[in-house]
């Protein structure tokens, strides 16, 4: 097997961006004032979109070592998410254990990464487990996300949902996954859509904020890419496809049109906003398609859990199948890569 | 995180190569035979220089046989019923499929391209059009009732698109009937044989396909052959407008699909990232090698610089190099002369002023490679502009509005494809039809299906593959019967002196010209004599020369609203003409009496009636919405062709006239005509009945002269689009060469029609007078 062609394990390897000379990479986008005309006049070419989206897979592949170096990236932008109904704190502590330990200890030997220290992105739960998660990881170095503000469908009362914020915040979530209101978006209130995203921010603090958009709940890809706009002019630290609960879940083209709008903003402001697809992504392949995308239209310093993490549980477990493939050389089977 | 290598797979190709020992032949009358000449030449992989095979040279009598062949399979093929021929095309469509990884492997290894393209483009995009054939050779007869299969044809095919050119040849003419003599191109004759190969074991019949490879002069022996009745040919529109001349009398029908240079507009209001991998698609596919390649990116000034760094951007992540890497974008060019002909007009055009652009990566050097290439800072003139550069270099201009992009865009002898981008369907459809194209992509590029016409307008040639209207490239109308020619006898002439003498003297009528709607005097300032059918003088006709035709010329050009009017008002007109006719009905029967000898009064009917069935159809010859496999259509519009030169025949005056005005007319066309040589009467009479019939200044010009010399005048006129030649089989062979200066549609008959027949009139004449532009439009929001 040839040694496996992975950097160090730094995220925002990359030097060249020009975001990265004036934030150091590190700086959050503090968003802007809302531009409410500029974002009626976005529009977007859904069959070009679909045209593009369909041949990026077809366009780029990656093979044996890359194809597991690749692999190893997208674990490690794992958001390891459990939203169950019936979660337990039992449930909850099993996914923490899988979190810190992605990949079985043989195959970190067999693949020589053990100094990589391979671990996901972060675990993300309801507020009723952070506490738990928050305890399961300790000295892990891996945050806790929760999904917050009436989370999937974000009608709740407004106090409500920014004082859910902040309890998870003061429970030790390092990441705050919010919902919009659709319905601004259905009817072009960017004024609301943009201070009720303000006003998540803030209640945030010092917890990076990612804006789920329920694309699938959006209708068109220009309402995509309009409300991906205003969830970054209000400060969104990553833009986010959906809750996993929408009707539908997050799809190549959606992502296109996201990373197009987070590439636009980043050459206006200088601020990367990272993406989020959620739901759906259970397939090694499909996180390659993703990643490479991600590559062709932003660039390597995206390919990072600071700015890319996929929102999936099923997918570490096709992942791990694929790398014991690549190690042996035989298919895997799921039941060897217990996921809880 | 990089790419790293991703090679396809070339063991089974390298092992097809290997068990022919790298050694070729021809394919004719299902046999493999070796070349009479024993000639081989090599063919290159080009991403390495190494020869990968030696391919038969054929000489003309290597192409001899392959017509002898598929002469000899004619009658059998021809006679199979549809369904049988539909299964035949079923199962090169299958054989296609289940051989598709190998045949596209052994595509990029000949001709360079990526496997990206030839597995997932060209392999389906060949499939596909058998499938699509099958359909036809199934429905052709129920379809097309009375059409009758070509014969023979030649095809010639260039090295862009080796097995995609070859399925769009091969397909429809297998579908109709046909047996086929085809000649690869000389740089990527690989793929032609394997399938060769395949077709064979799939069981089509020996001498139905045929395959001579070689070189140019292959195919000058092909297109002389006096065995073959049609030429199909894909290519340059210099070797287009060779092949035109060579076959100018010979019968051959002709369809050429040319070169170009097309644009791909940019509105301020368009999708600009998806604009960018329009760009890609349309300029950095196949290297650039594509004859309909958006290679005249014309932006809205507004948004030029905005794009232009867009682009540059997307540039710099192209990954040009081993054409085989499933990741790369661009592969090698197809042979060095290719290479220095982008690298020479490249370095003309920093040369000439405008800036360039490159990625700052490098190409690999081991095989014939170039980057992706972008001017900005072009004028319209320049040589860059202008020429059919056939690589990955896209010239980038700037309007400021609708019309300027359509004058821009249309600026180019060619006339083959146009993108427009925007996100306004009113302007969409508003500047498709406004662009000189045979295929508009709205905010898309270079798709392609089977169900949808291909082939241009002007230099880019005629005729059309895919689809309905390419069916009828390879199928024979129902003829239209010939009538006795009743040119005036020897015995009718000696006895004309006496009755003329009988007669009173007539008042003198001088019938001028009629050009932009006036009655002009001719430059010449002659006239020629009109005899009766005893040979008595019953008028003088002016005697027009090429200044006159020049002149009608212009005034047709400049009766611009004439193609803008509804088919419902074009209608309106001709049914004028023929009220106004009609209440003249005794003059003009009495005329062409006096002039032919014949029955007047029953041409004059006939003439009605003609008028009637074209005003029947100005708005009512529709054409389709193909269904493409995208989400979306593709409206195949029937546009008029131009300005039509017309020859009309000298029997049957009126009628000839009429049936030959009328079509072109209905269909939004302007014409000059110059009518029967000996019976001109019957069209300057009519000069009047134009004049109070609403038909505007310049739609219909007449001038009359001698036929032939004024037919060539139109015939060379790089203003006029298309010459209808009725008269000597030398004229029309004249009328033909000659159209090759501007590759001008022509239509020649020399045998005399019987004009009265039911055929001799319909949708055989509108096809003529039409060209169909497939406007693609993919939708969803």
């Amino acid at each position: 097997m040839n040694r496996i062609p992975v950097e160090a394990h730094v995220p925002n390897g990359g030097t060249h961006d020009r975001a990265l000379r004036l934030h150091d990479g590190a700086e959050r986008n503090p968003g802007m004032e809302l531009r409410a005309e500029e974002i009626a006049s976005i529009r977007v070419n859904r069959s070009a979109v679909e045209l593009r989206a369909a041949t990026i897979p077809a366009r780029r592949t990656v093979k044996k070592e890359y194809q597991a170096a690749w692999l190893l990236r997208a674990i490690s932008c794992i958001d390891l998410t459990t939203l169950s109904g019936d979660d337990t704190p039992g449930t909850v502590e099993r996914l923490c254990a899988k979190a810190r330990r992605p990949l079985r200890d043989d195959l970190v030997s067999a693949l020589g990464v053990r100094e990589l220290d391979i671990k996901v992105g972060a675990v993300c739960v309801y507020h009723t487990f952070v506490t738990t998660a928050v305890r399961a990881l300790e000295g892990s170095g891996i945050p806790v996300a929760a999904v917050s503000t009436g989370f999937p469908a974000g009608l709740s009362p407004m106090a409500q949902r920014v004082d859910e914020i902040r309890a998870s915040v003061e429970a030790g979530a390092r990441e705050i996954d919010i919902v919009i209101t659709r319905a601004h978006v259905l009817l072009g209130h960017w004024d609301a859509l943009y201070d009720e995203v303000r006003t998540f921010r803030d209640a945030c603090g010092d917890a990076h904020m990612k804006a789920i958009l329920a694309t699938g709940e959006l209708a068109t890809l220009s309402n995509v890419a309009r409300a991906s706009r205003v969830a970054m002019m209000a400060g969104a630290d990553f833009i986010k496809t959906s809750t996993g609960k929408d009707t539908a879940n997050a799809t190549l083209p959606v992502g296109l049109v996201m990373t197009r709008m987070i590439r636009a903003y980043e050459a206006e402001t200088g601020y990367a906003v990272g993406l989020k697809p959620a739901g759906g992504i259970r397939s090694a392949k499909s996180a390659l398609e993703w990643l490479i995308m991600i590559k062709e239209e932003l660039g390597d310093r995206w390919l990072s859990p600071k700015l890319f993490r996929f929102g999936a549980s099923g997918l570490l477990t096709d992942i791990e199948r694929q790398l014991e493939h690549h190690v042996t050389g035989r298919y895997s089977a799921a039941n060897r890569h217990p996921m809880v | 995180m990089d790419f790293g290598p991703a090679p396809e797979g070339d063991a089974p190709a390298r092992a097809w190569l290997a068990k022919h020992g790298g050694v070729f032949r021809h394919y004719i009358g299902g046999e493999w035979v070796e070349p009479l000449s024993g000639e081989r030449f090599e063919s290159v992989d080009p991403s390495t220089g190494v020869s990968i095979g030696r391919v038969a040279q054929g000489s003309a009598a290597d192409v001899d046989a392959a017509v002898r062949a598929a002469r000899a399979a004619y009658p059998a093929w021809s006679a199979l019923p549809g369904h049988a021929r539909a299964r035949h095309l079923y199962a090169l469509a299958r054989t296609v499929q289940k051989h598709s990884r190998f045949l596209a492997v052994l595509e990029t290894l000949d001709n360079g391209k990526t496997i990206r393209e030839t597995r997932d483009i060209d392999v389906p995009l060949v499939a596909r059009h058998f499938y699509h054939h099958a359909g036809w050779a199934q429905l052709r007869d129920a379809e097309f009732p009375g059409y009758a299969p070509v014969g023979v044809i030649g095809q010639i095919i260039p090295w862009n698109f080796p097995l995609l050119m070859m399925a769009w040849k091969i397909a429809p003419a297998l579908a109709a009937g046909n047996t086929v003599v085809l000649k690869p191109a000389e740089f990527t004759s690989l793929t032609a044989i394997a399938f060769a190969e395949l077709a064979h074991e799939a069981g089509l019949p020996a001498g139905v396909l045929n395959i001579v490879t070689g070189d140019g002069s292959t195919g000058g022996a092909l297109v002389e052959h006096g065995g073959v009745d049609k030429i199909a040919f894909t290519g340059s529109t210099e070797v287009g407008r060779q092949i035109r001349r060579a076959t100018a009398g010979s019968g051959k029908r002709l369809s050429l699909e040319l070169g170009g240079k097309s644009p791909f507009i940019v509105f301020d209001d368009a999708d600009l990232d998806s604009v960018v991998e329009g760009v890609v698609d349309a300029i950095w596919f196949n290297q650039g090698q594509v004859c309909c390649a958006g290679s005249r990116l014309l932006v809205h000034e507004g948004i030029a610089d905005a794009l232009t760094a867009k682009l540059r951007a997307r540039m710099e992540k192209l990954r040009v190099g081993a054409p085989l890497d499933k990741s790369m974008d661009i592969g090698a060019i197809v042979a060095p002369s290719q290479l220095e002909r982008i690298q020479s007009l490249v370095k003309q055009g920093v040369s000439d002023g405008a800036t360039m652009w490159q990625p700052s990566w490098a190409c690999p050097t081991d095989g014939y490679f170039y980057p992706p290439t972008l001017f900005t800072g072009v004028s319209p003139s320049a040589m860059i502009a202008q020429t059919e550069i056939f690589g990955p270099v896209l010239v980038s201009m700037t309007f400021r509005t609708p019309s300027e992009a359509v004058a821009l865009a249309n600026n180019t002898p060619y006339g083959l494809a146009a993108s427009v981008w925007t996100e306004n369907i009113n302007l969409a459809l508003d500047i498709a039809p406004k662009i000189k194209a045979g295929v508009v992509w709205v905010n898309s590029s270079n798709l392609f299906d089977a169900a949808v016409g291909f082939g241009g307008y002007r230099e880019s040639g005629f005729g059309r593959e895919g689809g309905r209207e390419g069916m009828y490239e390879y199928l024979h109308a129902p003829a239209i019967p010939t009538a006795e020619s009743r040119a005036p006898s020897a015995h009718a002439k000696a006895s004309a002196h006496a009755s003329a003498l009988t007669s009173l003297p007539g008042i003198d009528r001088t019938p001028k010209l009629f050009v932009g709607g006036k009655q002009t005097r001719p430059d010449g300032g002659g006239s020629r004599r009109i005899e009766s059918a005893s040979g008595a003088l019953l008028g003088e006709v002016a005697e027009g020369n090429r200044k006159d035709i020049r002149n009608a010329v212009e005034a047709a050009h400049a009766a611009a609203t004439w193609p803008r009017m509804s088919g419902h008002a074009r209608a309106q007109v001709l049914y004028y003409i023929a009220e106004n006719l009609a209440a003249r009905t005794t003059e003009f029967a009495a005329r062409i009496a006096q002039m032919t000898g014949g029955d007047g009064a029953r041409e004059v009917e006939a003439s009605l009636a003609r008028l009637f069935t074209y005003a029947a159809w100005a708005d009512k010859y529709d054409g389709a919405v193909h269904d493409p496999s995208i989400r979306g259509v593709a409206l195949a519009m029937h546009e008029p062709i131009g300005v039509i030169g017309i020859a009309a025949p000298d029997d049957a005056p009126l009628l000839g006239f009429i049936s030959l005005v009328a079509p072109a007319i209905a269909m939004g066309n302007t014409v000059v005509a110059i009518p029967s040589e000996r019976a001109s009467l019957a069209a300057t009479d009519l000069y009047s009945v134009l004049e109070t019939s609403d038909v505007p200044d310049g739609v219909v010009n007449v001038v009359t002269g001698a036929k032939a010399a004024l037919a060539l005048v139109l015939a060379e006129h790089d203003d006029v689009n298309a010459v209808w030649y009725h008269g000597s089989a030398d004229g029309g062979a004249a009328v033909e060469r000659a159209s090759a200066s501007n590759m001008k549609r022509t239509h020649v008959e020399s045998a005399p029609l019987d004009w009265f027949h039911a055929r001799a009139e319909g949708p055989v004449f509108l096809r003529e007078a039409t060209q169909v532009k497939n406007i693609w439009i993919p939708y969803g929001e």
